[in-house]
């Protein structure tokens, strides 16, 4: 077990404090998520056994379309024994606990969903959950029939005791189950030949209420009295409000109140990202009339000459000049003096946003003494700490529910809308729902960085990379985050175990820090997307220029399946084995090598992107500049695929937002203001973009599952740029591709 | 005042004849499936069906629906116990991801079927044009292919 799931895992003693629900139930953990009004009182934390033998799970974590809400039930079932049919699922809200030495975790583990760890730390979890409820059940009735423990064992939803000829349905024994101690061993899990849901083929739990509209998204929520709000928010980053007007926006019928909302200074860690003027109305379209009758004077900010044109030509001067060495194996000047050939290559990757299809929004009520927050958010912990932070109660006062989430990829990982929808509820002492639009949502973005990548090898005779060297202007992802020293700034966009590092003896990785006003932040497999376009178009690039093949250089350089050290996340190993079994699979499926017609390619790529593996292979044509992608195949090795259609949707999806970000994807900033707005000028692909030879594959490993939320993207660029190369011999160094094919 | 006809019921609207169909559908109405996305008619997750055509209500302003017949996506089953083909072959397919934006899918694809009843891939890259930012694609093209024949089924 890793050194973080011990660090959360609840005591046996808190996790399995059993007893009695009014309607028969077995209640494993404490109520957290009961419903009252309905006339259940004792819910466990994360089991409910009815008299009917239906089966309630609890789902702790948000679910923001990567499948946890079916995924982690299906480990809980798996062990509890019983039948995915019977299960439903209730979503479970922030649990936090407040002891001697801070504030804790409620359930025995984390919540949030970040850096595709959703599913694996809930691994060991989720099916001790299950395997405890089910020894529970199984000593009630060894009891019952006068027999050892060992003489009982189950089928789903029933207790078989061979010895007895018996037969008693989980339901019959949820009374005395729960009245039993708890053994003081630890029960034994099952052993993944016995798996029965666990890797097997399941729909997504909610998709009948997505498909008829009853799913609930932040956005829908609706609580009495509910106020609308929306906010002005400073046009010119980091601009601060010098006087208001509001004298129009407050005729405009069902306006109720205008607001000042005060953001932070430059430099400062952000708890919002703009300063504004909040209008509360008595609905939304209301508030938004209002917020257009708004006159705003705006101060003048030291961010108002920003610019991308700056940025990039500052990027550029930067890498003239030598910069902060964060990784220098071997000797690389040695190497790169001695080698037989080198290749230099300068690569740009620009600030992308996030652009969730639900716009940020946020419930809150702030009372005297308490609050209450809906929100979709990934990180529930940080709505706490935002609401927190705002009204200054203690989180024990702060009730935070998450509901499905319209989106993530990364963008809710920060809770600056619930700290906005905190503040109007605090001046105003109304509850009320914050709602953003796509405007608000693109320009006030924590954008994922851009950078500037310097690319350098040495090849000797033979043609083996004896040299590698990447230095990298970029503004840092860690840019105003608290008490975070610039020398650490590196560290979110250059992850120095990657490949081809412990691989390539002379490696050196060089960054510089570019700090334009630009908020930035995580975005989905952060910065593994620019590393793998990087990476995989030089090794391409290389194998062009020394005279290789791009498939065999890469196979030469991944190797056999081995264990090499990774400090970064994901690690503790990288093996570089599972990433050439992957390569040569999906170069098999499309035939690569095979004789092309003129104006067409196959290009191939592969990441290991924290904790997992995948590759891409895609055909394209260019034809007159028009390019069309022909087919994709994409392959992924999680280990043990838990819930396989998710897996199988992660990698399509995230294969889909891989290319539709390199294709079209920019944002720009022009006199301290983003110029981007919404989805005509932020293309987003659609449909006519996916090929429909589309193959998705799961490639097993062993029986541990990884995470899969990222590892379809970081591959799915380079892979098409290089077959933009290969069947054009047109090389695509700058990102997003619109406009550059000839 | 606006009156119309919501999932077959009447019912009527006396705020400003400007607000957009979208907003008048949520929060004044309640019918909290049809969702906002981008405000101007770029992404389609606000596709309801006006006089069963699909069209974008986040830029339908509501005086323009006066005596108009509106279907939502919680107002398309034909009951409570039978879904629409296109929501059949969306469940069968395992569209949705994050969701959210599949009440519009699903709408626009229930009228694109009407006008496409055996839709080539080709057909749909022109014809289907709502934006899924989890990229469920693939999956979307199936269930319309998939739609199209339970159509046919029922029709045969």
């Amino acid at each position: 077990m890793s050194a973080v799931l011990s660090k959360y895992r609840v005591t046996r003693r808190q996790v399995l404090i059993a007893g009695t629900g009014i309607a028969g139930s077995l209640v494993v953990g404490l109520p957290v998520f009961a419903r009252e009004e309905e006339g259940e009182r004792a819910i466990g934390y994360f089991v409910q056994i009815n008299a009917d033998g239906s089966v309630i799970i609890g789902a702790k974590e948000p679910e923001i379309g990567q499948g946890l809400r079916t995924a982690l039930p299906m480990m809980v079932a798996e062990e509890l024994d019983v039948d995915w049919d019977k299960v439903s699922i209730r979503q479970m809200p922030l649990g936090i606990v407040k002891t001697a030495e801070g504030y804790t975790w409620k359930y025995g583990g984390g919540q949030g969903v970040g850096g595709s760890t959703g599913l694996t730390s809930n691994w060991e979890l989720m099916r001790q959950a299950g395997a405890d409820a089910r020894r529970q059940l199984i000593r009630a009735a060894a009891a019952r029939l006068g027999v050892e423990e060992s003489q009982c064992g189950t089928k789903p939803g029933v207790v078989v005791c061979t010895s007895m000829n018996s037969e008693i349905p989980y339901a019959d024994l949820v009374v005395d189950a729960a009245a039993l101690p708890m053994p003081e061993d630890t029960t034994p899990l099952k052993s993944v030949d016995d798996y029965r849901i666990i890797g097997t083929h399941r729909k997504t739990i909610d998709a009948h209420d997505i498909v008829t509209g009853k799913a609930k998204y932040g956005v829908d929520t609706n609580q009495p009295h509910m106020r609308y709000a929306v906010i002005a928010r400073a046009p010119v980053l980091n601009a601060k409000v010098a006087s208001f007007d509001d004298t129009a926006a407050r005729e405009v019928d069902g306006v109720l109140d205008v607001l000042r909302i005060d953001g932070p200074s430059p430099g400062e860690p952000y708890l919002i990202l703009a300063s504004g003027i909040a209008v509360v109305a008595t609905s939304t379209w209301a508030a938004m009339k209002g917020r257009a009758a708004l006159k705003i004077d705006w101060e003048e900010s030291p961010n108002a000459t920003d610019s991308s044109v700056r940025f990039w030509r500052e990027n550029a001067e930067m890498l003239k000049n030598p910069g902060q060495i964060v990784l220098d194996d071997g000797d690389f000047d040695a190497a790169i003096a001695a080698a037989e050939a080198t290749v230099t290559r300068q690569y740009r990757v620009p600030f992308v946003s996030h652009s969730p299809l639900e716009p940020q929004n946020c419930y809150a009520y702030v009372k005297a003494d308490e609050c209450h927050i809906i929100a979709p958010t990934q990180m529930p912990s940080g709505a706490s700490r935002a609401a927190a932070a705002v009204t200054g109660l203690p989180r024990e006062n702060i009730r935070v529910d998450m509901t499905r989430v319209g989106g993530g990829f990364g963008r809710r990982l920060t809770n600056d809308y619930v700290a906005e929808a905190a503040m109007i509820s605090m001046k105003t002492g109304w509850p009320i729902k914050l709602q953003w639009s796509r405007e608000d949502d693109i320009k006030n973005d924590f954008y994922r960085p851009g950078g500037l990548h310097e690319m350098h090898a040495g090849v000797d005779r033979d043609g083996k990379l004896i040299a590698w060297a990447q230095r990298l202007a970029s503004g840092s992802k860690y840019y105003r985050r608290p008490d975070m020293p610039d020398e650490n700034l590196f560290g979110a966009e250059l992850y120095i175990d990657d490949f081809p590092r412990r691989i390539v003896d002379n490696i050196r990785m060089e960054y510089f820090h570019n700090a334009i006003g630009l908020p930035r932040g995580s975005w989905r497999a952060p910065a593994h997307t620019a590393n793998a376009f990087v990476i995989q178009s030089f090794i391409d690039e290389i194998a062009h220029e020394t005279g290789q093949d791009p498939l065999q250089l890469r196979l030469d350089l991944l190797g056999e399946s081995r264990d090499l050290e990774y400090s970064g996340h994901g690690g503790p190993v990288f093996n570089p084995g599972r990433l050439a079994t992957l390569v040569k699979f999906v170069a098999e499926r499309i035939g690569y090598g095979k004789d092309l017609p003129e104006g067409r390619g196959i290009g191939i790529a592969t990441h290991f992107t924290f904790g997992g593996y995948a590759a891409h292979a895609m055909e394209v044509t260019v034809v007159d500049g028009k390019l069309t992608i022909e087919r994709i195949v994409a392959a992924i090795d999680c280990g043990l695929a838990v819930h396989p259609n998710a897996v199988d949707a992660q990698l399509q999806g995230g294969t889909i937002d891989g290319l539709s970000t390199a294709l079209g994807l920019e944002i720009t900033v022009k006199d301290g203001q983003v110029q981007q707005s919404n989805f005509h000028d932020y293309p987003l692909a659609r449909i006519a973009m996916v090929p429909s030879l589309f193959e998705t594959h799961i490639l097993p490993f062993d029986d541990v599952p990884t995470g899969v939320g990222e590892m379809g993207i970081p591959s799915a660029a380079p892979a098409l740029t290089n077959a933009i190369f290969a069947a054009t011999g047109q090389r695509i160094r700058s990102l997003p591709i619109a406009g550059q094919l000839a | 005042m606006v009156s119309f006809k919501i999932n077959s019921e009447e019912v009527s609207y006396e705020g400003d004849a400007d607000t957009p169909l979208l907003w008048v559908i949520r929060d004044h109405l309640r019918l909290t499936g049809t969702k906002f996305g981008c405000g101007v008619g770029q992404c389609g997750a606000c596709t309801v069906h006006i006089d069963g055509a699909a069209q974008r209500s986040c830029i339908t302003p509501v005086a323009a629906i006066d005596g108009r017949d509106i279907t939502t996506i919680e107002g398309l089953a034909p009951s409570v116990d039978e879904l629409h083909p296109v929501q059949q072959a969306w469940l069968e397919n395992d569209v949705p991801q994050c969701g959210y934006c599949q009440a519009g899918q699903i709408m626009a694809a229930v009228d694109f079927l009407k006008h496409n009843p055996s839709p080539s891939d080709d057909d749909i890259n022109k014809g289907v044009t709502n934006i899924c930012r989890c990229g469920t694609y693939v999956r979307i093209r199936k269930a319309i292919h998939r739609a199209a024949e339970l159509t046919a089924g029922e029709e045969s």
